[in-house]
């Protein structure tokens, strides 16, 4: 199976890693990461509250794939379904200082950082109640407000406003760090490079989460890139790199956390490679059936479903019952179906809004400094 | 005359222009295996193999380069943007490099490759994947754009296109994908670049347009008929550069009126070169100000809604034409 011949290579990635790697970040090999500090610090309360989130980040993107099919949504929708554990992890292991962006599959990361389903359903429908008034869309959601800084379309063209975030956040000399997701293909474009150069160079603290779920669209890992593993390219800038299994909330929160507190404390750059799986198509209109088979998929959500995984643990763990777990599930189903009906109950923009939000003085005009004509075509009044 | 679509007419173009020359080969991401985004490349991966059909990873900057690098060795390369918003991230080998090689070293070297992939907006799929860069591309002098609105001229222009000697930008469009026309079944159709095509006849007033855009001017044009007793001409530039100027000076000294119909956002759009040459070669013939319909001046929208208004439609389009009869 080619799209998971990544998966196999990871021990072998990691024995190298143990090698390379700073310390700070790997320590000693845990294998059970429920152990580490940064988990076994979680009270129980907290630890179904990480469960609740991947639910609800799952119906959510199960709610909007509906809601496509039904022709509410159009353009592309990105669906983040099998890699949950990820962006809740990470984000669950931040401090209030630090920042995120990510690439186009954001509907995770925003419901992870606080967003609510709402703002977001809206935003898909291109509602005026949606995060970016439905000018932004599925791919560029945005929240500053919670330190959540998009949402971008453009492959990699993230990676170098992480570094500026970092950037700015040790010019003011704040403590926190800047968690930038990526996916794999990403890692092929030039600007991640230039900012992996700088990272290094200025000793910003940037973590790189490539989030690795085999594909850059149809085209296998093994197809669009050479040299494994991808994190290793930190390597040659004198990054710290690590590679984890993105299945396991706890590795994903023990493994940022470290790379948080090397930039919190040395303020330097990771880069954080996160074995993970997409269970549908690249967007909902890739049917999905040339480049890997159903059985791959369904090997996957078999064995390493983040959400089954982990609700085992916590079942385990005595801090969840089947019959809570259920109640959570049933919640989430709730929340995103009442999305959906505010989404479609709500207005859409006007035309004459299109010219807002362009230019900060045209939105301000009391505070005007330039002069001159600004726009050159603008809807009739 | 067989009737195909737009995707279909490309895929002949490319195909037949690969089977004629060994040194054309078409690269570019999710070309081969997954037969292009849009499918235009479908079959061809199995008909001429791995080596004339590659698959590259997304780096746009690099296979650009890489493109232009192989064309100064005399190999033809069409390189697929998946958007042509995209090709952003490689600015610089296109503007730069594909752009002023020739004319940097004095007439030694030239280029000949071809880009092409999609320029729309319309899709909702917001300000980052929507742009028409024609004009960006026909205001660097050493770069060709083409914007084939019809099945006839995808095939016939594209096939110009990689036979060219010099970087032509072909900008496609989504939407059009799908439209069907009539296609002649001809191994050597070839559409020459910088020849305008005469849409619909008429007297009163030229609406001169290109890409999508011309089908929307045919709609206004065919409600001016009916509705309004006026007899619209629609010019199809097809080429932006070259540009056939005395086509557009012949209709406009015809009908006496112009409304230029683009998708490009207003202010330095492909519609301002074309009302600066209108009134400076056919000033005393023009019996109203020249108007113009462009996507409105904002980042595409994202909202179906908006961006429907954004665009150039109908409505606004009659509304503008109405206004200098
Ligand atoms: C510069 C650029 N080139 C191409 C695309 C089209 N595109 C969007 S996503 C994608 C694949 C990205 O794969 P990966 O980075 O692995 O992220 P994933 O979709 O798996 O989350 C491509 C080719 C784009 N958005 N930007
Ligand atoms: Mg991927």
């Amino acid at each position: 199976m080619e799209g998971l011949y990544h998966d196999t290579d990871l021990e072998k990635s990691k024995e190298e890693i143990s090698s390379i790697q700073n310390e700070s970040i790997e320590g000693d090999e845990v294998r059970s990461f429920s152990e580490t500090p940064i988990n076994k610090s979680l009270d129980s309360e907290e630890r179904v509250r990480l469960f609740s989130q991947m639910m609800r980040i799952r119906r959510f993107e199960e709610r909007s794939l509906r809601a496509y099919q039904q022709g509410h949504i159009g353009g592309f929708l990105h669906l983040y379904i099998g890699q949950e554990a990820v962006a809740v992890g990470a984000v669950s292991v931040m401090s209030e200082d630090d920042h995120v962006i990510t690439a186009y599959r954001d509907h995770g990361h925003a419901l992870a950082v606080g967003m609510n389903m709402d703002e977001c359903m809206a935003e898909l429908l291109g509602k005026k109640t949606g995060c970016s008034k439905g000018k932004g869309g599925s791919m560029h959601f945005f929240a500053p407000d919670k330190n959540f800084w998009g949402g971008h379309g453009i492959v990699g063209g993230q990676t170098p406003l992480g570094l500026g975030i970092a950037y700015a956040l040790k010019y003011k000399g704040t403590k926190g760090a800047c968690l930038c997701f990526m996916g794999d293909g990403a890692t092929n474009q030039g600007p991640f490079y230039e900012s992996l150069n700088l990272a290094s160079l200025w000793g910003l603290p940037v973590i790189y989460v490539i989030e690795n779920n085999g594909y850059s669209m149809g085209t296998a890992e093994s197809r669009h890139s050479a040299g494994e593993p991808l994190a290793r390219r930190g390597e040659v800038f004198d990054v710290n790199w690590s590679v984890h299994h993105g299945h396991d909330l706890y590795e994903v929160r023990a493994a940022v956390h470290d790379a948080l507190t090397l930039a919190r404390t040395e303020s330097k750059p990771s880069v954080l490679e996160i074995i993970t799986y997409r269970y549908r198509g690249h967007s909902v209109a890739d049917p999905d059936q040339t480049y890997r088979s159903k059985e791959e998929i369904e090997e996957y959500k078999k064995s390493k479903d983040p959400i089954s995984l982990y609700k085992d643990i916590l079942i385990k763990e005595e801090c969840l019952t089947e019959e809570l777990a259920q109640k959570i599930d049933q919640s989430a189903k709730e929340e995103a179906d009442a999305s959906a009906e505010f989404a479609l109950a709500s207005p859409n923009p006007d035309p004459s809004e299109l010219m807002d939000d362009i230019y900060w003085e045209t939105d301000n005009p009391t505070d005007r400094r330039s002069e001159g004509t600004m726009f050159f075509e603008c809807p009739e009044t | 005359m067989p009737l195909i679509t737009y995707r279909e007419a490309l895929n002949q173009a490319l195909s037949e222009e690969i089977a004629r020359d060994s040194n054309v080969v078409l690269m570019g991401e999710e070309v081969a295996q997954f037969k292009g985004s849009y499918k235009v490349s479908e079959g061809m991966l199995e008909n001429f193999g791995s080596d004339r059909i590659i698959d590259t990873p997304i780096s746009e900057a690099a296979f650009s380069g890489l493109g232009i690098g192989a064309a100064m060795m005399g190999m033809r390369p069409v390189v697929e943007f998946m958007f042509w918003s995209f090709c952003y991230v490689a600015f610089d080998q296109i503007f730069n490099n594909a752009a002023s090689v020739r004319y940097m070293s004095g007439g030694l070297i030239n280029v000949p490759i071809v880009f092409r992939g999609p320029a729309n907006g319309g899709t909702n799929v917001g300000a980052t994947h929507s742009h028409t860069p024609e004009n960006f591309a026909a205001n660097t002098p050493g770069l060709k754009v083409i914007c084939p609105a019809t099945p006839a001229d995808a095939k016939g222009m594209m096939k110009s296109a990689i036979r060219d000697n010099d970087p032509v930008c072909v900008m496609e469009n989504t939407i059009l994908y799908n439209l069907q026309g009539d296609v002649p079944e001809d191994n050597d159709l070839l559409v020459p670049l910088g020849k305008a095509r005469l849409a619909m006849e008429g007297n009163d007033i030229s609406i001169i347009a290109h890409g999508r855009s011309v089908h929307t001017a045919m709609e206004v044009a065919e409600t001016l008929s009916e509705k309004h007793n006026v007899s619209a001409e629609v010019l199809d530039l097809r080429s932006i550069r070259p540009l056939d100027v005395d086509a557009i000076i012949e209709t406009v000294r015809k009908t006496n009126r112009v409304l230029l119909v683009d998708e490009n956002k207003p202010f330095c759009g492909v519609g301002a070169q074309i009302s600066f040459l209108i009134q400076d070669r056919a000033f005393d013939y023009l019996d109203a100000p020249i108007k113009r319909v462009s996507a409105i001046d904002a980042p595409q929208a994202y909202s179906k809604v908006l961006e429907n208004y954004q665009i150039p439609n109908h409505d606004r389009v009659l509304k503008k034409a109405l206004e200098i009869l």
